[in-house]
């Protein structure tokens, strides 16, 4: 029915969108990781684990809970006015939102653990030196956690890509703005163009088979660095 | 190991404890929801055999159908879709008929729509929800409907497409949409000013058919409850939603 060429924009669409939410997980998720790797506060794991709730609740709740909250009634659509809209819902700007909260956990978890696998020495011997705090975190620390930020990233990365439940609730299934490649391979599915839909499942089969092997052996290499 | 055999017991019970076997497992086009359960209601009460609907589009229903799906009846919202079955082996050409004929409304949660098709050439809004055309029929209708009054190209950056004719609907009814393309049958008992009842010179007339699946042939309570979608309780119902029936 329709040539291969349709099939572009859902894959870039979905490339920029999980390159936007990687790069902002890394700065959001970088100081939630730290804190919950270095606080001494009680309460911190009722942090980690609301950081931690998408690994176990139904794409559909939190597709449920966002629609409400980014419609013109919840507080995305007070932002949308002030950008002169009425909701964030079938926006890119909303799926950035919920991808970020989706993914939040896939990047959070390994940071935390990397920076708590180091220990207290390195930070110590860098206070004995009179390191300044951000000197330390940024100079010792981070380089420390490198490999706890590649594995963060490429999972943040590959679970956005392979997002679906969430987008489905909120996209509304906009060419080029929020049809992205799962939404695309469901609507070429249910209609029967199953051409499109081999392409389209292949590759990302292709992908996610890539992507998971890529870091297992990443970390094979890191471990025996170490 | 207990636990395990304590799963597997919980399993097996699953698979075959629950009476999916002799209930009537009807695939539902998702406009027909609301009918569907009065209906299913009514012919449990009558015939004390269970009934159990699965909602979903035209087209996703379809596709399920087509990979042997376990439902005994599809109650599509298209003549093409129950014909594509047929033609794929999987359902009995003399079960089928039509069982009502669907009417497309636009529906607004904030917008006036006294003057019709005149809010759609004005354009004042952001988001107009129509669903998926190429999966659900009623989409398809309000494509047709855009088509006809000249709209379609001017309305088309502002589509929101629903997966299903349920959601669509409740793009709109939640304002994230202020407007959307759903069926009657969704919007009884909402003010007059708040739909419009397209016109029906704009659209083909959405006939939906119902068709007994083959793994169903021999099932007498699957045949009865398609008997008893032509009965006259049945078409009361179906009417009181806003469906027209042929005799």
């Amino acid at each position: 029915m329709s040539g291969i060429g349709e099939l572009w924009p859902p894959i870039r669409l979905t490339l920029l969108l999980a390159s936007i939410t990687t790069i902002l997980l890394l700065i959001v998720g970088t100081p939630i990781a730290w804190w919950l790797a270095r606080s001494q506060a009680r309460w911190k794991e009722a942090v980690a684990a609301v950081v931690a709730l998408p690994l176990v609740l139904p794409p559909t709740v939190l597709g449920f809970y966002l629609l409400l909250a980014l419609g013109p009634n919840g507080p995305g659509g007070w932002v949308a006015r002030l950008f002169g809209g009425r909701s964030l819902a079938f926006t890119f700007e909303g799926l950035i939102f919920g991808s970020v909260l989706y993914s939040m956990p896939f990047v959070v978890q390994p940071i935390r653990n990397a920076f708590e696998a180091f220990g207290e020495r390195p930070l110590e011997v860098a206070a004995t030196l009179r390191a300044r705090p951000f000197d330390m975190f940024w100079s010792v620390a981070v380089p420390l956690a490198r490999p706890g930020f590649l594995t963060g990233a490429v999972l943040g990365f590959a679970h956005t890509v392979g997002e679906f439940g969430v987008v489905l609730m909120i996209g509304g299934n906009i060419p080029g703005r929020t049809k992205v490649l799962s939404i695309a391979i469901y609507d070429y599915v249910a209609a029967l163009q199953w051409t499109q839909a081999h392409v389209l499942a292949g590759g990302m089969l292709f992908f996610s088979f890539v992507v998971i092997l890529s870091v297992m052996l990443l970390e094979k290499r890191m471990a025996r660095k170490a | 190991m207990r636990f395990t055999a304590v799963l597997l017991a919980v399993f097996a019970c699953g698979v075959s404890c629950t009476s999916r076997e002799d209930a009537v497992n009807v695939a539902v086009a998702a406009n027909f929801i609301e009918p569907a359960k009065e209906v299913a209601e009514l012919f449990q009460q009558t015939n004390r055999r269970r009934v159990l609907p699965s909602f979903g589009s035209t087209g996703q229903l379809l596709t399920q159908i087509t990979q042997d799906a376990p439902f005994d009846i599809f109650l599509a919202a298209d003549q093409e879709s129950p014909q594509k079955a047929i033609a794929a082996g999987f359902a009995e050409q003399d079960s089928l008929f039509t069982y009502a004929v669907g009417r497309v409304v636009l529906f607004s949660g904030s917008l006036d729509l006294s003057a019709g098709a005149e809010v759609l050439r004005n354009g004042k809004f952001e988001k107009i929800a129509i669903a998926n055309p190429s999966i659900a029929p009623y989409g398809a209708a309000a494509v047709q409907v855009m088509k006809s009054l000249g709209l379609y190209e001017q309305l088309n950056p502002k589509f929101v497409q629903g997966n299903d004719i349920a959601q669509t609907f409740q793009f709109v009814e939640t304002g994230n949409a202020e407007i959307g393309f759903v069926a009657l049958s969704q919007v009884l008992g909402k003010g007059p000013k708040s739909i419009w009842i397209v016109p029906e010179n704009l659209y083909s007339p959405i006939r939906q058919d119902a068709v007994l699946l083959k793994k169903a042939a021999s099932k007498e309570a699957a045949r009865a409850f398609l008997a008893f979608l032509k009965s006259p309780s049945a078409i009361k119902i179906i009417e009181k939603y806003g469906y027209q029936t042929v005799p």
